[in-house]
């Protein structure tokens, strides 16, 4: 008979590095500050997650990939993953190698900022240039943006800054 | 004072299932409606920007027909879509359909219709969730300070297309103004509580009827200052009130058409 140990919140937060964004392979849902909380109870796991946005239809394959790596954890008992929207996801929660990630997926990290007026300024997920025009706000998906460089004639995409100050 | 679910009176969940269907049903219908424009709007940025507004604004449905689950009124799903119109507590303009014509053979739809409809509903909806965000049932005012992130770009979209159609050329501005009177024929029911309006104001699940008109309109008046338009009035009592369950026809189509979908797969995931 084999024993294991019991299965502890860093174990799981190792496999959750494996989980990526289904649409942006070069990120996971831990750089992307989805993960609020795992607890373990014996070899039970919750992971409780915040959707980035409600109708993104990406959230119901993240929950089943998320359950999968958690499963795949030796000796692992029941795994429980959920939705929270409190607190609400915003875009400061994306890490530093979420960044990263994102510029070498050719998407511009959302800006830390914003002007008074809700306004906001990306440099050009390319050449860095700062000459950059919006093409539309609303992109491929919900959270992210698409913008025209003036420099390179290069169209690209970038996360929108999702903040509770809006 | 705040609730949670835990400690709520038969009266208080009598008040908060009905203000949550109405939140629901009018999110739901209005994600409907505008999924029917899925790449017939004018060009493939508005086409992208409408179908994405249509997805989060059927994420927002999603959760308030979840709170509702939470509250034991019945399965999320099914509060969705198997609802028969008599129970749908959604505004008369949410309903209503975009133009004449079935969205799968040749639709005539009307994009002014659209994007009125859309200008005025958005910032109605704001105004709504801004005082939802102090509502005293907490889970309702956790899951607002989400909606109200999202919608920031949904206003933000709507308000451009208003502005520019609005000060365009001779054919668009009629075409505008027209769109504007049938939209405002509707509003009359778009600030009603229903039934429940007493309980609704008394325990501050959110702001009185009065005063969401009067922020509706006072968050419209500094764009239609700038586009030299006289301040839509809403109407005083509307002719169908749809708080009250009752609907107009388009409802019965719709809710057909989307019952036909679910039936053929109730499990699908929407
Ligand atoms: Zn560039």
């Amino acid at each position: 008979m084999t024993t294991f140990g019991k299965v502890s919140t860093e174990q799981v937060y190792e496999v959750l590095i494996q989980v990526k964004d289904p649409e942006i392979d070069s990120v996971s849902i831990i750089d992307l500050g989805m993960v609020e909380k795992v607890t373990t109870e014996g070899n039970n796991v919750k992971v409780v997650l915040l959707p980035t946005f409600l109708g993104c239809p990406a959230l119901e394959i993240i929950k089943k990939n998320t359950m999968n790596a958690v499963n795949e954890l030796p000796g692992v008992g029941e795994v429980l993953v959920e939705f929270v929207f409190h607190p609400p996801w915003t875009s400061d929660r994306i890490t530093e190698k979420g960044h990263v990630g994102l510029r070498a997926f050719g998407i511009a990290p959302p800006p830390r900022h914003f002007e008074e007026d809700g306004s906001w300024h990306v440099d050009c997920a390319y050449c860095g240039s700062t000459y950059v025009t919006m093409d539309n706000i609303f992109g491929p998906t919900a959270c992210r943006s698409i913008l025209y460089c003036k420099s390179c004639k290069n169209v690209f995409e970038a996360m929108k800054p999702v903040s509770t100050l809006m | 004072m705040s609730v949670s679910q835990n400690d709520l009176t038969l009266e208080n969940r009598e008040a908060i299932t009905s203000l949550l269907f109405q939140l629901a049903d009018d999110d739901f219908m209005y994600a409907y409606r505008g999924s029917e424009w899925l790449g017939l709007a004018p060009h493939i940025e508005a086409d992208i920007a409408s179908s994405s507004i249509s997805q989060d604004s059927m994420g927002h449905a999603a959760m308030f027909y979840t709170l509702l689950e939470d509250l034991g009124a019945g399965n999320a799903n099914d509060l969705a879509h198997s609802r028969k119109a008599i129970d749908r507590r959604n505004c008369i303009l949410t309903e209503r359909v975009n133009g004449e014509g079935y969205y799968m053979e040749t639709p005539h739809y009307d994009w002014a219709y659209a994007v009125v409809r859309s200008y005025l509903y958005t910032q109605a909806k704001k105004v709504k969730i801004d005082s939802l965000c102090g509502s005293s049932y907490k889970p309702l005012a956790e899951a607002a300070v989400k909606v109200r992130i999202e919608l920031y770009y949904h206003r933000l979209h709507w308000e451009i297309w208003f502005k520019q159609l609005m000060s365009s050329t001779d054919i668009a501005k009629n075409k505008m103004n027209a769109a504007l009177k049938l939209v405002m024929n509707d509003f009359g029911d778009v600030f009603s509580y229903g039934n429940q309006k007493l309980a609704i104001e008394m325990t501050k699940l959110i702001g009185t009827e009065e005063e969401m008109k009067a922020n509706w309109t006072a968050s419209i008046e500094p764009v239609f200052t700038t586009l030299q338009l006289e301040l839509p009035k809403i109407p005083d009592s509307p002719e169908k009130n749809g708080r009250m369950g009752e609907h107009t026809k388009d409802l019965d189509e719709a809710l057909t058409t989307l019952s036909e979908v679910y039936l053929l797969d109730p499990v699908a995931i929407w």
